[in-house]
């Protein structure tokens, strides 16, 4: 490993950190765009950030440590999770330091720092938050662990570096099981992310709500880096469905400037389409109730297992 | 056959004499807390201790030594040997229970129950019975040990013997035992292949035909498979470990039921040689519902050390599936595969043995800080007991599966060889084999789930009963022995490439392979073959360690804001009370409904006109209605059959001893 | 990598088993027969793509068949018997949804292995379908044995004669013509038969749920 590439790893991390809070904002444009509203600028969810670091925190008189600490464990766990997903080159420092499922595991330490916290003072919303954000969990968990094994299938490695240079490398077409396996991860990305079938990141509604729930208790710095977070989820989740599914425009090997120059804009034209995609999603579906997200995850989980199971059927 | 000088065994034996003596000593004032609790109890820690560093030694040389001592029966002399796959379980051993020794030796306060001395025998016989069993190398001293451990641990399990329901555990626990011991027994006779020799060394050379093989391997996982807890052989496991006390419970859960998984290895990989692939669906399919069973009921449980028990049933699922692999890939001749199956295997019983025991101490903790186990009783602990929440907090984590600790590392380890599945030569196996795979991560996610709500509702929130603002934390023993468990989960977590290292002693012993390590960075593991796939703990936690200080630096340099404690936000209702946060129940409620047909449930809803609502629900497990019940009347009526023949006159007794022996006679002149 | 012909041929194969997941996990009859109509057209493309790689003709003739029977006729006459006999919606499935698609999961685990050994004698491009056709007509009957509604279970009958279809199709390229245009001719007919049936049972019943047809059985 080169300077080169530690810098390079650092601008990757650092770019993440910075473009999340802005997919986000794009993602809301277009969603008020297809819905007829004027849309909110790019950079609202910025001012937002900002305007909540600049709060005076207030906490809960029976909050413990904990519930000040997981806020950036959150924070610190997605953005390490941004250095481990090849978005624009694969031979970065931090990659080899863990495969998908440890990064599925990466996701799973920062949702339970978040349940915790959002048990620790002890509201009833906030129980029931962290009831509903582990169930959905525990549903997505597996589905997601499906989609990697069918990615892991095709090229005989758990490792997402791994997976995008064999898909790069032009060996796999049009693969039935990618298909499927790329739907199931979409179910997932929605559930996990808490977009609209399953979730309303837009309302406070007490019956249905879940990632919100969780976040009540939080105020000024503390909800700001909770938010930041959320963002960075989203931002890294699709840029694993790049990486499993999508990976053109990715540097193989060492990057240089040179790979940057064309990582960069690929990865923004990548973006803007899947958060134009995404907005799509969430305007023409309605949410479900609670109850019916088990469902909505099997079907998920349905998928990747199809995915799998044509994987085989056809690969003999 | 000439021996290496048996130096290790030697001391390893001296070591359990050791706890013999202690446990011997105990007796002495059998009623003073002070001499057979805090002196003792600190001493057997540190022979623990010398024992977990002598079987490292030893693990890590890789050697075998053996030795044989006159005792035992007129021909078959006590056989010992120490190899690496016993050296495993006695660092195993070791190093958790001398955690478990220091924390005991705080824990026990006089009146209640047994008597702290006579508690000091049966918990270091247990301990000592538990370490001849992994040296054991006949059939006889290996029973024999097993015996003693089920006894000792019996008693311990029934210290409190002045509660009904705990004699009742106590009962059940030692019923499924002697069936259990039965079935190993049946194992080694059928082992000896006709050669009547009942050393191990014996039965390693008895050619078996396939058939019998295959009877010996399902008797030995019956028997095993029942002390392990694998459903539906689990049934004795959350009524016997709730019952003890707590240092008892992580001694029974954390090192106990790994000697089930020493004898299946023992029995399986090395002394019956190489099994037939397919012997490995079988604790593979028992492995996967084991695990699925064990979470979905460890989630709804409301008695927070039957939630702990029912979670080790899930992980000796997870221990058995890794098993189950490491024989369908062994047999299908993939030894290295088998070997990353095995490590796996090993990996995780070494994790679950440092979590458990800690969990289960820090429920011990907050037993005696406030006599209460109902998990609808607590709450809001952290804030009293702050040593002992943070660091179940590790363990809590830790078996959560969660990165960069150690639960993750097996779990990573297993997933990595089911996804050599599609290698496999057997038609519908490599196609239902990444279903399993799927059951192992539902089992991961729902365990993440049931430890959340273990944490959650004990340590976080309010207090649930005004009782628990007197609770207070535990003493200097106790913390050191749960800070010591605690350390455990996070190096086997940090520093898992030596750990597998250390392992390649056993899959080289066992399965004459060793996992490769791809990269030559000691951060770094890489153990899949021929795949370029690693892990770095380390770099995990530095990061997100960097991260985390980077974030709080750059917070505090740039926004000067203070922090402002008010209290919660109420909704505009009025004062939150403890009593509108989440329930045990209710934290469990999407899980009895999303699996509705596993549970037996009775629920009792309030009526709507109702002065005094009370809202009930009880869940109880379909298998006793299903299996046992039935089992049970079918015992009672062959025994009501049999007490016939009991008359009470002693002349009936006397011509039964006359027939026998007549017949007896027969046989011998006849033959 | 595989030429581009059999790619989409085992994409419209893997369709078809989604396709008949999609019927199984269906609540909505309309939806069904319209899926029935969809699954008919992957059959047929994947028809026309088969005549085109092989170059067999009787193939394309056998598209023809599928497009205008399975993909037009008898979805417009199953469409205007639901219409005529007012029903939308079947009643909740014997088994719940989630259930059911692990049954079907394990079915098709087991067609691949029933699948296996005709693989091996197979000597077509296509023969990896096989195991995949198996699939369809066994989901097709689960679906079947789970509904209680007698129009989901001729759609059920249908979808199984598709499944029987693709796997000639992929073990042989095709039944000979005489057979195929028997099958289609049957098909029609037990339509046309069943239809009648339906109108028969409900003025019996009123209702199509075919558990009234167990009072029929003599008590004894």
């Amino acid at each position: 490993m080169t300077l080169g590439d530690w810098i390079t790893q650092g601008l990757e991390v650092l770019m993440a950190v910075a473009a999340a809070p802005v997919l986000l904002g794009w993602v809301n444009q277009c969603r008020a765009w297809l819905q007829n509203r004027r849309a909110p600028s790019l950079w609202l969810p910025y001012r937002n950030l900002h305007k909540l670091f600049h709060k005076e925190a207030v906490l809960a008189e029976n909050a413990s440590p904990l519930f000040r600490l997981a806020p950036y464990v959150v924070f610190g766990a997605m953005v390490l999770a941004a250095g481990i997903i090849p978005s624009m080159g694969t031979r970065l420092p931090l990659v080899v330091s863990a495969d998908a499922i440890a990064l599925v595991g990466l996701f799973v330490t920062a949702r339970v720092f978040l349940a915790l916290a959002a048990m620790d003072v002890g509201t009833a919303f906030g129980t029931l938050g962290a009831r509903r954000e582990m169930m959905v969990g525990f549903l997505a968990e597996p589905a997601l662990l499906m989609v990697i094994f069918v990615a892991s299938m095709i090229s005989a490695s758990t490792a997402l570096p791994a997976i995008t240079e064999h898909l790069l490398s032009g060996r796999v077409g049009l693969s039935p099981s990618l298909a499927f396996s790329a739907v199931a991860f979409v179910l997932v990305l929605l559930a996990e992310n808490g977009r609209i079938p399953v979730d309303n990141p837009a309302t406070h509604l007490e019956l249905t709500m879940i990632h919100e729930a969780t976040l009540l208790e939080y105020s000024a710095r503390h909800l700001a880096l909770m938010e930041w977070a959320a963002a960075l989820k989203l931002f890294n989740y699709v840029c694993i469905g790049f990486a499993l599914f999508l990976p053109w425009g990715v540097a193989e090997g060492h990057i240089g400037p040179l790979g940057l120059l064309v990582a960069i804009p690929a990865l923004a034209v990548k973006l803007a389409t899947a958060g134009a995609g995404l907005a799509l999603i969430e305007t023409v579906s309605a949410k479900l109730r609670v109850l019916r997200i088990p469902e909505f995850l099997a079907s998920a989980f349905l998928f990747a297992v199809l995915a799998l199971l044509v994987q085989v059927l056809l690969g003999t | 056959m000439s021996f290496p000088n048996p130096t290790l065994l030697i001391g390893c034996l001296a070591l359990l004499c050791g706890w013999g003596v202690i446990g011997l000593a105990g007796l002495l004032r059998p009623g003073s807390v002070r001499w057979a609790g805090n002196i003792l109890f600190t001493l057997g820690a540190a022979l623990g201790l010398a024992l977990a560093v002598l079987g490292a030694v030893s693990l890590l040389g890789g050697g075998t030594e053996r030795l044989i001592l006159p005792v035992g029966l007129p021909n078959l002399p006590m056989h010992l040997r120490l190899d690496p796959l016993s050296s495993v379980f006695l660092v195993l051993l070791g190093a958790s229970s001398a955690g478990i020794s220091v924390f005991a030796g705080g824990y026990f306060r006089p009146g209640e129950g047994t008597l702290p001395g006579l508690m000091c025998l049966q918990y270091h016989l247990f301990l000592a019975s538990m370490a001849l069993l992994l040296l054991a190398d006949d059939a006889y001293s290996f029973l024999v040990a097993w015996e003693v451990m089920a006894l000792s641990s019996y008693f311990l399990v029934v210290s409190q013997h002045r509660i009904p329901e705990i004699r009742r555990a106590g009962f059940i626990y030692l019923v499924m035992a002697h069936i259990g011991a039965l079935a190993i027994l049946l194992a080694f006779g059928v082992m000896q292949g006709g050669s009547w020799l009942f050393t191990f060394h014996a039965m390693r050379a008895a050619h078996l035909t396939p058939g019998w093989a295959a009877a010996a391997f399902l008797l030995a996982l019956f028997g095993f498979g029942m002390k392990a807890g694998l459903v539906p052989l689990h049934i004795w496991l959350p009524e016997a470990h709730p019952a003890a006390p707590s240092p008892v419970s992580a001694l029974m859960s954390g090192v106990m039921l790994k000697t089930a998984v020493y004898g299946v290895l023992r029995v399986t990989l090395d002394l019956l040689g190489h099994p037939a692939w397919w012997w490995g669906l079988v604790p593979l399919a028992l492995g996967l519902l084991t695990i699925v069973y064990g979470v979905l009921f460890a989630a709804v449980q409301t008695d927070m050390k039957r939630l702990l028990a029912y979670s080790s049933i899930e992980n000796m699922g997870i221990v058995f599936t890794g098993i189950g692999l490491t024989i369908l890939f062994d047999g299908a001749g993939m030894p290295v595969v088998a070997a990353l199956a095995l490590v796996a295997t090993l990996y995780q019983c070494m994790n679950h043995a440092f979590m458990k025991s800690l969990l289960f101490l820090g429920t011990g903790s907050v037993l005696h800080a406030t006599g209460e186990r109902n998990l609808g009783r607590l709450g809001g602990l952290i804030h009293r007991m702050p040593w002992v929440a943070w660091l179940t907090l590790i363990g809590v984590l830790a078996i959560a599966g969660l990165p960069p600790l150690n639960g993750f590392v097996s779990e990573w380890l297993l997933l990595q060889s089911f996804l050599f599945a599609d290698r496999l030569p057997h038609a519908p196996v490599n196609l239902l084999l990444p279903m399993g795979a799927a059951l192992v991560a539902l089992g991961v996610a729902l365990a993440g789930y049931v430890m959340v709500k273990f944490f959650g509702v004990i340590f976080l929130g309010r207090a649930r009963e005004a009782t628990l603002a007197r609770a207070h934390d535990c003493g200097v023993l106790e913390r050191i022995g749960l800070a010591w468990l605690a350390l455990g989960c996070v190096l086997l977590g940090l520093f898992p490439l030596q750990v597998v290292h250390a392992l390649g002693a056993v899959t080289q012993q066992l399965l004459g392979a060793a996992v490769p390590q791809a990269v030559s960075v000691w951060w770094l593991l890489a153990p899949v073959p021929g795949r370029a796939v690693s892990y770095g703990p380390l770099v995990f936690l530095t990061a997100i360690g960097a991260v985390v200080g980077i974030a709080m630096l750059a917070v505090r340099l740039t926004y000067r804001q203070r922090v402002r404690r008010s209290p919660a936000w109420d909704c505009g209702f009025g004062a939150l009370t403890s009593r509108m946060q989440d329930t045990a129940e209710g934290f469990g409620q999407p899980i009895r409904h999303l699996f509705q047909p596993f549970f037996a449930i009775e629920r009792q809803l309030p009526a709507p006109e109702d002065r005094a609502p009370r809202y009930h629900i009880e869940i109880r497990e379909r298998i006793w209605s299903m299996l046992y019940e039935p089992l049970a009347r079918a015992v009672q009526r062959l025994a009501d059959l049999a007490s016939r023949v009991q008359q009470g006159r002693i002349s009936v007794y006397l011509f039964y001893s006359f027939a026998t022996l007549l017949v007896l006679l027969a046989v011998a002149l006849f033959r | 990598m595989l030429p581009w012909g059999q790619q989409l041929l085992d994409m419209c194969a893997a369709l078809l088993l989604l396709l008949s997941f999609a019927m199984l996990s269906q609540r909505r009859i309309v939806t069904l027969v319209n899926l029935y109509a969809v699954q008919g057209a992957v059959l047929t493309a994947a028809t026309l793509l088969l005549a085109w790689r092989t170059g067999e003709r009787h193939l394309y003739l056998s598209a023809a068949l599928t497009i205008v029977l399975k993909v037009t006729f008898l979805p417009w006459l199953l469409r205007r018997l639901l219409r005529r006999l007012d029903i939308y919606r079947d009643s909740e499935p014997r088994l719940n949804v989630t259930g059911t698609m692990l049954v079907g999961l394990l079915i098709v685990v087991f067609a691949f292995a029933l699948a296996q050994p005709i693989t091996r004698l197979a000597s077509t491009s296509t023969r990896s379908a096989i195991g995949i056709a198996i699939s369809v007509v066994l989901l097709a009957f689960l679906m079947m044995i789970t509904r209680r509604k007698a129009v989901a279970q001729v759609v059920g009958f249908l979808s199984m004669e598709n499944g029987v279809f693709f796997g000639a199709m992929s073990a042989s390229y095709g039944m000979p013509m005489v057979v195929e245009l028997g099958v289609a001719l049957d098909v029609l007919i037990a339509v046309l038969v069943l239809g009648v049936f339906f109108f028969q049972i409900r003025e019996q019943f009123d209702s199509l749920d075919l558990h009234h047809l167990e009072s029929l059985k003599e008590h004894d």
